[in-house]
């Protein structure tokens, strides 16, 4: 197998970089999408009779996708599926995915055989190889975990009558890792948090979720910075509780009470500091139609403080629909993919900042 | 500083805060390894013992029949080698596991669809390659040859035999 150059000139239009499609989670109709980005529940699976990734030798790594590929996997749970070799792909090709959270920066590292397969409307990806020989996750816009729970368990179930799970009945599903042994279940929700993060609310939900057992993370995941606001909650105990349960427990309780909680944060800020609001939401609206060169952080920082404005009614001229889209677009390897060829620092900065003002007209 | 629990002095400390409230634990031997502490954690005469040249080699880091992995590179990465390696490091496991879990110690979830049997099979021919392994290593080679009698009465298939250890 020959390794590509990065050369994003090369194919700006290839699979799976559809650009011309929204990622899954950009919906701004989806249920509470005020707050919650996306939904988001992922299985932790091994094949039984080979040795798990990390201690595999590259031809049963092989062996292993091979035989994930030949599985039965049913257009109707996965429409469209495309697989990905990841040694074949360019570093660029895979910072774009991980951009759109399809796989882990993890798995975009690895120089072992992997490989990942998306569903035509990226609401469905598959890891090979990465931790586990299997990651399989679903992913919805808002709040929508029932969903991506039924869809996922029952894609896992209906590939079990072609592969040969590793399972033990005291502890369930074997994996890599003992702290994901029994159901291998992350259920996790992307939630948009400006107005706890304004009023130092924040450290309360964390010390909640800490209490709870949960994990609570940045927009990337493992060791990300909570950039835009944006925070990850997902469960950590995944033996001697059931799929159901957790599934209840983030469904009737966590969710609904952090997005209430936040809704009131909103609202609070509103009625107390209406001026001080409105100054930061319009701050950063003129930062952003104005900025010659922008950093990640700051455009992500100052789109956060944009799309709350838009979700309370502030802003009228930014549908929230361009506000989601935005978060993907300032993202470095979206921004290479439409200049069509490597960008330096400084140029990133300026190509996004020209993007960004273009798309809000200023 | 002595034990919460008893007179012994404590030879765990840890300051934990729950609801906002700071709580400082102590604890002996005893007793913080009754809770999960340091599960690893061997009387005196045992560590002394594992110095004398002959014991050492016997009590030297345990591998997996199945993959090779050994409990010293396990610790180095936290990962597993195989599904084998659930029975080969069991002891060891429960404690951290628990504690992962909060508590957890056992599946209530979902089983996969495929009969139990088959789950059965699969967990005696590992236990019966790890016993063969140990009466190899014992030098009881009457009891050997009989447990490799029986894993051939098995027949071929399943993990023990399917997975080769992985090449470093």
């Amino acid at each position: 197998m020959k390794q590509r150059e990065p050369d994003p000139a090369d194919r700006p239009d290839d699979e799976p970089m559809r650009l011309r499609h929204s990622g899954p989670w950009l919906d701004a109709t989806a249920p509470d999408g005020d707050v919650v980005i996306s939904s988001r529940v992922r299985l932790a699976r091994n094949l039984s009779g080979f040795p798990f990734p990390r201690r595999a030798s590259d031809p049963q790594r092989h062996e292993v996708i091979e035989a994930v590929r030949r599985a039965d996997w049913p257009e109707a749970l996965a429409p469209g599926l495309i697989w990905v070799g990841l040694r074949d792909s360019s570093a660029h090709e895979r910072d774009l995915l991980v951009e759109r959270h399809l796989i882990s920066r993890q798995l975009a590292q690895s120089e072992s055989p992997s490989a990942v397969a998306v569903s035509t409307d990226e609401s469905l990806s598959v890891m090979v190889n990465e931790e586990d020989h299997l990651r399989i996750q679903v992913l919805l816009p808002g709040f929508r975990l029932s969903e991506a729970f039924g869809r996922v368990l029952d894609l896992e179930s209906h590939l079990q009558d072609s592969l040969d799970l590793a399972f033990s009945p005291r502890w369930g599903f074997l994996t890599a890792c003992p702290t994901n042994v029994g159901c291998g279940i992350r259920i996790s929700v992307m939630l948009h948090l400006p107005a706890l993060r304004i009023t130092n609310e924040i450290e309360r939900v964390r010390r909640a979720a800490k209490d709870l057992h949960l994990a609570v993370r940045g927009f990337y995941g493992e060791g990300s910075e909570s950039a835009g606001d944006f925070y990850q909650v997902s469960n950590q105990v995944t033996l001697g509780v059931s799929e159901e349960e957790l599934l209840e427990e983030f469904s009737a309780r966590i969710v609904p009470d952090v997005i209430a909680y936040e809704r009131e944060a909103r609202r609070l800020l509103a009625e107390r500091s209406p001026v001080l609001l409105e100054d930061r939401i319009h701050r950063a609206l003129g930062i952003l139609r104005s900025a010659r060169m922008l950093g990640l952080e700051e455009s992500m920082k100052l789109l956060s403080r944009l799309r709350m404005g838009t979700c309370i009614g502030r802003i009228d001229a930014v549908p929230l629909e361009m506000v989601n889209r935005l978060f993907l677009m300032v993202q470095p390897a979206h921004l290479r993919t439409v200049a069509g060829f490597e960008l330096d620092d400084d140029q990133l900065r300026e190509a996004r900042a020209t993007m960004v003002r273009k798309t809000l007209g200023g | 500083m002595k034990c919460d629990h008893c007179d012994k002095p404590a030879v765990v400390h840890e300051t934990v805060i729950k609801n906002g409230e700071k709580k400082e634990i102590h604890l002996c031997q005893a007793h913080a390894a009754s809770v999960g502490y340091l599960p690893d954690l061997q009387p005196l005469d045992k560590i002394l013992a594992n110095f004398s040249p002959t014991a050492k080699k016997a009590a030297a880091s345990p591998a997996c029949a199945t993959c090779g992995m050994t409990l010293a590179q396990f610790r180095q990465h936290g990962n597993l080698g195989c599904e084998a390696c659930y029975s080969t490091f069991e002891k060891m496991l429960e404690p951290l596991i628990e504690r992962a879990h909060a508590g957890g110690t056992r599946h209530v979830g979902r089983s996969p669809r495929r009969s139990a049997e088959r789950i059965d099979l699969r967990e005696l021919r590992m236990k019966l390659v790890r016993e063969l392994d140990e009466a190899v290593a014992a030098e009881q080679y009457e009891r050997a040859a009989r447990l490799r009698d029986r894993l051939h009465g098995l027949g071929e298939g399943g993990a023990a035999s399917a997975a080769e250890p992985a090449s470093e």
